[in-house]
């Protein structure tokens, strides 16, 4: 009953502000939907610590059967509810933030028309998303991966007079769909394998599949390599790794509270949530988990060498949060499940926190996104500019070893030694984690400064204006600084410490082995991290205080390599140079050439129908309609007739000559 | 039961014929007495349809409802269905009130001539799926391309005489080798009695391969398949939009059904041997046309285009013949059958509006139509295949079922779903999103409660089957597990045959 209320609740809010939102009006939507919502975050939470840590917890999953599905000979999905520690974590994350969001949104969108709507969307893609966490079959998750994915491509395209936001919504969908076909071609292997689609029943019978191999292509293959590679991919797609990041920094497109609660707390980590979920599948395909960290730790360093030379203050962030999905991606590679969930839970109120943040500012600044047009906001907007201190402390790491520090330094740390601890092939993993966590360290103090110090750069009269956000939009923030100071501090220990056994119970099997090693690497590598982050906040300072005129030079020294981070590496012409124009072009190829040349051509020639054809359109002019009607009529019956009566025809052979 | 001791599907079929009688018999300038006898009829026939499926059996793959009558010496008269068939004819008598519906006021000429030819032509679209007689199946089958060559070439757009006779000379052509074949089915076993065939009758294999092929041309190109599939876009967009919903909805359908009745069960190693060019065949289709539905500029040829997309899932599904498979292809059919019918009668409401189906005469309208935005986005993500649609059911069966026989089939056949997200949301956008500065688009007024009684059925119907589609796959489960086990049996059988010496 409480797990239904979790989830249904929010699909009430969406029901109730979609279709009844232009009669009960904007601010019943807005709180009916917020108050459902927060409802739903509080049993999320007693549900978080009952499983989680109550002493008489089952540590098995529990499931709530909610109604027949697709069922299609051996083929059964049911929609039903599972709860387990991995479970009740997402919970507690995708319903916190969505609270926290729905509340805030209250303030931020108080200018706009359409609010139900708005509210609509938030509540539809929190249910989808609790629907995607509470998954027991590979069916329902890809219903409420798919479902995410359409809030998503809703809220992205929210202001839809914008062609900016109508276009970073299509990629969105479009690219996400990408991914989404090799998570398709992965359930179908599955069920080909396994004869089911059900969690538990693949974990009990993948064991036995490790080093079989099966036609796939013409190839063949190791079974679980390719269905882990074929189901990462849509993960891939989801959480914006290389290769499919393309759509989450257009995705900005789309109002603030949506780029923090969607393309930075909880959509796009649905994909590590994924791998989390199969950890027992992935743990038998050895071979895809490599492949796991590789892209992981690719996607964390290029995505940060480009959020270096952002303007665009979201642009910054979403960046980051690409970056730091591969740090997640990372740690579930090597095996250490348990840490990369820890990062993707810490990670979520930081970056909540980091956006939302961000939103106040922009809110202040009358939708200004363009950091070179800001500076010196931080006596306009103190408590905003404390916040975001909190929140870039909290994502660089900030904390010493073997003591504590803010939440994003026990996670992403102990990603870092897990890294190390891991061995990859000359510790590349590591050292790009390491160059990635300095790069983190600049651009995210390069925001602060160009944000909130210095002179300011923005219009006089905006500047004049800048104010505090309201109430409405603060009390968010304070609730997730809290959690981006205590999270990792307070949760450290249940989620990758010692206590890790008992908490997760059977939700999640991580490499017994790097859970040891991971804490056993040499001192030097505990500090590394640290050094990079303690150096490039030295760096920023150096570029965006000390000697502001730094950065201008550098980049003309670099021209080159400015402008390649600056273009996100050319991705985007790329793909629209060898995927979208291609595809426009064989469209029109087949179009014209192939339907109308080719096709029409060869049939309406021999056919000659165009002689024949206009002979009967003066008929069908002047009203000889029913003649020509009743004529086929008759003609039709007369054929038949001909043929089948008298009875003996057949028996007699009149049949076509040589069938028999 | 009573309802067993009724010819109750001559009933249904031949309600709506005697509407068109009554109607023939009304005096000349009664147009509105003509569409409200025509709207009661078709409501009256789905009221008396859906007695069947409430009587419906589930547990039996065998004909229910039977009728059997003398009538041309061997050719009987015989009715009945089964769980392949019976969802069709509620399918059929379901859109037809919102065809007229739908008509009521674009239709304004001949509405009388307009209300008989659709009466007449539902008559034969439910005797096609009831039909236990292979004459009098094509009959039907045939039958059905004169009123729906009218509706084309009286009420239809500027280029109807061509699209009509593109449509017409396209399906007779096929048709006539159809009929060959029935003759030599007829030579070969002494009886059209279909379920005789099904049951007893072993066609030996290289008559199996002639009839396959004389079938295949008459159902491929009622699909339609690649490449017999042009004429479609040009008769959609010419033919009213009523039409079109019949076009799309139900006419498609027969082509997959007559797969379904025929070719499978009675030619099984026919099929077996020429499978991998039906998958061929639909794999071009899902990717060359979706291709070709990405750069259209006229609404209704966009979803034209997707329409011959998405029939391929429902070919490939089929000559999967396995479970899952046959039952996507079926519910394919039926949810192609529930959005097509939307996404036309959408373009209708817009066109009833502006006279234009233009893409690029729109451009901001949900500004100005909310709910018709609202409506159009469920119909767009059930074309795209999002899982909680009813589109999204029949899809992801189809694959399970292809990636089982061919790899290459199911990873071809997946690009789909990428491609139609790409024409179905650029459609989506052009026509509701940007801002809505052309001056005639100002003054649209949204729907109108006669549009909301046609399309909120529809978006209901999308949803529920999205989440619940089992009152759809109960129905089909027994008869299609029984026609995959028969052609399974079949095809062991001939090879044990051909292991003898």
């Amino acid at each position: 009953m409480i797990y239904s209320a979790i989830v249904f609740l929010p699909l009430l809010g969406a029901l109730i502000a979609g279709l009844f939102g232009r009669f009960i009006g904007e601010r019943p939507s807005e709180v009916i939907t917020t108050a459902l919502m927060m409802i739903s975050a509080a049993l999320a939470w007693f549900v978080f610590i009952e499983t989680g840590f109550a002493a008489d917890a089952a540590k098995t999953a529990v499931k709530v059967p909610v109604m027949r599905w697709i069922t299609s000979g051996d083929l059964e999905a049911a929609w039903v509810l599972r709860i387990d520690t991995l479970t009740a974590v997402m919970l507690i994350v995708v319903t916190t933030v969505s609270s926290l969001v729905h509340l805030y949104s209250i303030g931020y969108m108080h200018e706009d028309d359409s609010r139900p709507r708005f509210f609509s969307y938030l509540s539809l893609f929190t249910f989808a998303m609790l629907m995607l966490v509470t998954s027991d079959n590979l069916l329902q998750m890809f219903f409420g991966w798919e479902g995410v994915g359409l809030a998503s491509y809703l809220l992205i395209g929210f202001w839809y007079h914008k062609p900016e936001a109508n276009a970073a919504a299509i990629k969105a969908f479009v690219v996400n769909r990408v991914g989404d076909f090799g998570f398709a071609l992965g359930i179908f292997g599955v069920f080909f394998i396994f004869n089911t689609i059900s969690l538990d029943e693949i974990f009990r019978q993948a064991p036995s599949m490790t080093g079989k191999t099966m036609n796939f292509l013409g190839y063949d293959v190791d079974i679980l390599t390719t269905l882990c590679l074929l189901l990462f991919m849509g993960a891939m797609g989801k959480s914006a790794q290389f290769l499919l990041h393309t759509w989450l920094p257009d995705a900005m497109e789309g109002p603030t509270p949506v780029s923090a609660l969607i393309h930075a707390a909880t959509m796009v980590t649905a994909g590590v949530f994924m791998v989390a979920r199969l950890s027992p599948l992935f743990e038998q395909a050895p071979a895809a988990l490599e492949v796991v960290v590789f892209v992981g730790a690719i996607t964390a360093f290029f995505a940060a060498t480009v959020g270096l030379v952002q303007n665009d203050i979201k642009r910054v962030i979403a960046y980051s949060t690409c970056s730091q999905l591969g740090y997640m991606f990372v740690a579930c590679g090597v095996g250490a499940y348990t840490v990369g969930i820890f990062h993707l839970f810490t990670h979520a109120f930081f970056k909540a926190l980091l956006f939302l943040g961000a939103g106040s500012v922009i809110h202040a600044m009358h939708h200004e996104q363009d950091m070179r047009n800001m500076g010196g906001l931080k006596g306009k907007i103190p408590i905003t500019w404390a916040m975001m201190l909190i929140g870039t402390l909290a994502l660089t790491g900030v904390g010493i070893p073997h003591i504590g520090g803010f939440a994003g330094f026990h996670s992403k740390d102990a990603i870092v030694e897990a890294a190390y601890a891991a061995q990859t092939p000359g510790n590349y993993a590591f050292w790009l984690l390491v160059i990635a966590a300095f790069m983190t360290s600049f651009y995210s103090w390069r925001l602060m400064f160009l944000t909130f110090y210095g002179k300011t750069r923005a219009e006089p009269d905006t500047y004049k204006h800048a104010h505090e956000s309201p109430p409405v939009m603060l009390i968010p923030l304070f609730v997730l600084a809290a959690g981006a100071i205590l999270a990792g501090i307070v949760f450290a220990k249940p989620f990758i410490g010692y206590g890790l056994a008992e908490f997760w119970g059977t939700s999640v099997t991580p490499d017994k082995d790097i859970m040891h090693h991971m804490h056993e690497v040499p001192e030097w590598v505990f500090w590394s991290p640290f050094a990079a982050m303690v150096s490039g906040f030295g760096l920023a300072y150096l570029y965006y205080i000390a000697r502001p005129e730094l950065p201008e030079k550098t980049a003309t020294a670099f021209r080159p390599l400015y402008l390649f981070f600056l273009n996100k590496w050319y991705f985007d012409e790329l793909y629209d140079a060898i995927f979208v124009r291609p595809a426009k072009a064989l469209g029109r190829l087949f179009w014209k050439g192939g339907d109308g040349t080719i096709i029409d051509g060869t049939i309406d020639g021999t056919a000659a129908s165009v002689g024949w054809a206009t002979g009967k359109i003066v008929r069908l002019q002047t009203g000889y309609v029913y003649h020509y009607a009743f004529a086929m009529l008759i003609g039709v019956a007369l054929f038949v007739t001909w043929f089948a009566w008298p009875s003996g025809f057949g028996s007699t052979g009149l049949g076509p000559a040589g069938v028999r | 039961m009573i309802i067993t001791t009724q010819p109750i599907l001559s009933i249904i079929t031949f309600l709506p014929l005697v509407g068109a009688i009554f109607i023939a018999t009304l005096p000349k300038a009664a147009a509105n007495n003509a569409r409200w006898v025509a709207l009661w009829t078709t409501i009256v026939t789905f009221f008396v349809s859906l007695l069947i499926w409430v009587n419906f059996d589930t547990s039996t793959p065998a004909f229910q409802f039977v009728e059997e009558y003398a009538w041309l010496g061997p050719i009987k008269y015989k009715m009945g269905v089964d769980g392949i068939s019976m969802l069709f004819v509620i399918l059929t008598t379901f859109l037809m009130p919102l065809c007229v519906l739908a008509s009521w006021q674009s239709i304004e000429e001949r509405v009388k001539e307009y209300m008989i030819a659709f009466l007449v032509l539902e008559t034969l679209m439910i005797g096609v799926f009831c039909a236990l007689d292979l004459v009098l199946f094509y009959l039907f089958f045939e039958g059905g391309l004169i009123p729906m060559f009218l509706i084309i070439g009286v009420w239809g757009g500027p280029r109807r005489v061509y699209a009509s006779f593109k449509f017409f000379l396209y399906t007779l052509l096929g048709s006539l080798l159809m009929l060959i074949a029935i003759l030599a089915i007829y030579g070969y076993a002494g009886t059209t009695d279909i379920p005789a065939l099904l049951t007893t009758t072993r066609l030996p294999p290289d008559m199996q391969f002639w009839l396959w092929l004389a079938f295949f041309a008459s159902f491929a190109v009622k699909m339609p398949m690649w490449p017999v599939h042009t004429w479609l876009p040009d008769a959609h967009v010419e033919a009213p939009t009523a039409g079109s919903v019949i076009l799309a909805a139900i006419l498609l359908k027969m082509g997959g059904y007559g797969f379904l009745r025929f070719s499978v069960p009675m030619f099984p190693l026919a099929t077996e041997q020429l499978a991998p060019l039906v998958f061929a065949l639909s794999v071009i289709a899902i990717i060359y046309t979706s291709l070709v539905a990405f750069v259209q500029e006229d609404m209704k040829k966009l979803i034209a285009y997707s329409s011959v997309a998405h029939m391929g899932f429902v070919t490939m599904g089929i000559f999967t013949v396995t479970t899952q498979g046959v039952d996507g292809a079926i519910f394919q059919m039926l949810s192609h059958g529930i959005v097509s019918a939307a996404l036309f009668l959408c373009v209708g409401v817009v066109y009833d509006r502006m006279h234009t189906r233009e893409i690029a005469a729109y451009g901001g309208l949900a500004d100005r139509m909310p709910i018709y935005a609202a409506c159009f986005m469920v119909f767009t993500m059930a074309n795209v295949g999002l899982p909680g649609t009813s589109g999204f059911v029949g899809e992801f069966l189809t694959l399970l079922g292809a990636f089982k026989v061919n790899t290459w089939v199911a990873f071809s056949a997946t690009f789909g779903v990428i491609l139609s997200a790409c024409y179905a949301l650029y459609l989506y956008r052009a026509v509701m999103f940007g801002s809505l500065d052309k001056p005639a688009l100002k003054l649209l007024p949204d729907l109108s409660t006669r549009e909301i009684a046609v399309l909120a059925p529809l978006v209901l119907l999308t949803v529920v089957l999205g989440f619940y589609p089992a009152p759809i796959l109960d129905v089909t489960a027994v008869s299609v597990k029984n026609l995959v086990a028969q052609y399974e049996a079949a095809i062991a059988g001939a090879s044990q045959a051909a292991t003898l010496p």
